[in-house]
């Protein structure tokens, strides 16, 4: 049989987009793993304690850090404390963002609230696009035309991978889409997943943040020093190479286009430094099959259900191990995917979805 | 006014718990609160039609397991994106150990 996969199309209202409706791709039932509802409740119960303990740390380094590289300014003795503080904020908040948003880091709903709109302003992504965006992920995850959050579309472009360790091109368009949302207008995009009755939120939030940005580069230019933009604003550029090093792995160079999280989704073994500033979303299969359990339960739901997984990566290390050569693969055959093992003990990968893709990638 | 509707025993439902219940090719949430109320609305949240009853029950809170949307499943009301329209309650009554649900 020959197998002749039409072109990707990763606009949300392009032919992908369409095919995937059709198909019964978009709003898909997923495979899950059969957990026993008593153990499902155990697992989902909300707790404030690990997130206040979590956000505490992470507030209060954020500050120490910048304070010293503030009172450093000036030598070179600020660059090792500047450094932590970027990581703190340009990658500790993709997290933070992330759990806040789905109301599962904590158990008091201001408490998610409070925290979500602080890291969605240093991580730069609107707090009400990004809620309906990652609404969309997980509906239709890697589904090609349907899911915004694709980190890496097929063929790869390398060039954008390398330059966002940097946040250059997710800030400068964060930027764009930032100023064009201030202005009142919210993209053909944006429309496909943005409820109309949110729209209007999510465009004043654009013009509180335009002014903040507007009155720190204004203090930057009336002090003649970057200091102000040092510590708001570019830490999203300097400190971002780790929520990419980390979130690169969540998806790339496994399949696209199918229904089981286990075909599209990779869980990685990291050290305890990378999974507090991660907030544990390495267990990344766990978190899409079950997203309503909380980060600090993962590691038990991962306990529970490996016997259904494939085995996880074993470090960052063996996780780009795994997925360059996939992508050197995907330059010259895009729907080459990486189709992991699963051990004995697992149901099969569904197949009704992607039998046209694993073909090709044989 | 339709009849009621035998649905389960009262015990086949744990205390702030939620299971499903399908009737004439619906499907419906019932619902033990805390305070040992029974509750009863449409099975999929009215966000992307995903089954309430995998979800948790946390107080008078229902919240979905697919976005974890959250409705007030003793009113119906919707308490939040990513759910945006209200869900459908129904009338219960627990008789004899039974629940009863009163569909429309």
């Amino acid at each position: 049989m020959t197998v002749t996969p039409l072109a990707r199309d990763y606009s949300l209202v392009g032919e992908s987009a369409r095919r995937a409706v059709e198909s019964g791709l978009a709003a898909a039932e997923w495979y899950h793993t059969d957990i026993p509802r008593k153990q499902m409740k155990e697992l989902m119960q909300r707790s404030d304690g690990p997130a206040i303990r979590d956000t505490a740390i992470w507030l209060g380094l954020l500050i120490t850090f910048g304070a010293a590289g503030a009172a450093l300014w000036g030598g070179w003795w600020c660059v090792p404390f500047f450094l932590c503080y970027g990581v703190l904020y340009g990658s500790a908040t993709d997290s933070r963002w992330h759990e806040c948003g789905h109301g599962t880091a904590f158990k008091t709903p201001w408490m998610n609230d409070a925290v979500y709109q602080i890291a969605c302003f240093m991580i730069m992504r609107n707090p009400v696009t990004w809620r309906w965006s990652h609404t969309r992920h997980h509906t239709d995850t890697v589904i090609v035309g349907r899911d915004p959050e694709i980190a890496v579309m097929r063929p790869p472009d390398l060039l954008r991978v390398v330059l966002n360790f940097f946040g250059l091109l997710d800030a400068w368009h964060a930027m764009v889409d930032m100023v064009r949302n201030a202005s009142g207008v919210i993209g053909a995009d944006e429309k496909t997943f943005i409820p109309e009755s949110e729209q209007p939120r999510a465009i004043r939030i654009a013009r509180i943040w335009l002014a903040i940005y507007l009155v720190t580069i204004a203090l930057a230019v009336y002090l003649g020093s970057w200091l102000p933009l040092m510590l708001v604003g570019l830490p999203r550029l300097y400190g971002a190479w780790h929520h990419v090093l980390t979130g690169l792995l969540q998806h790339g160079g496994l399949a696209d286009n199918v229904t089981d999280h286990r075909l599209n989704s990779r869980t990685v073994l990291m050290n305890p430094v990378s999974r507090f500033i991660y907030w544990n979303m390495n267990y990344h299969v766990e978190h899409h099959m079950f997203p309503m359990v909380p980060y600090h339960a993962l590691p038990r739901l991962h306990a529970m259900i490996r016997h259904d997984l494939p085995a996880p990566s074993p470090s960052l290390w063996a996780g780009y191990r795994e997925m360059l050569p996939a992508f050197i693969r995907q330059l010259r055959n895009e729907d080459y995917f990486v189709k992991r093992e699963l051990p004995p003990t697992a149901r099969p990968y569904r197949e009704e979805f992607h039998s046209e893709t694993a073909l090709a990638a044989e | 006014m339709s009849d009621w509707i035998e649905a389960c025993a009262a015990d086949d439902i744990d205390e702030e718990d939620v299971i499903r219940f399908d009737h004439a090719g619906r499907t419906f949430a019932l619902y033990r609160s805390p305070e040992d109320e029974f509750f009863a609305t449409d099975g999929l949240c009215t966000h992307e039609q995903i089954h309430l009853s995998q979800g948790l029950v946390m107080g008078d809170i229902i919240e979905c397991p697919k976005h974890n949307g959250r409705f007030n499943y003793k009113t119906g009301a919707a308490r939040g994106a990513p759910v945006c329209v209200n869900l459908r309650t129904y009338p219960v009554k627990v008789d004899a150990g039974k629940v009863f649900v009163q569909l429309g």
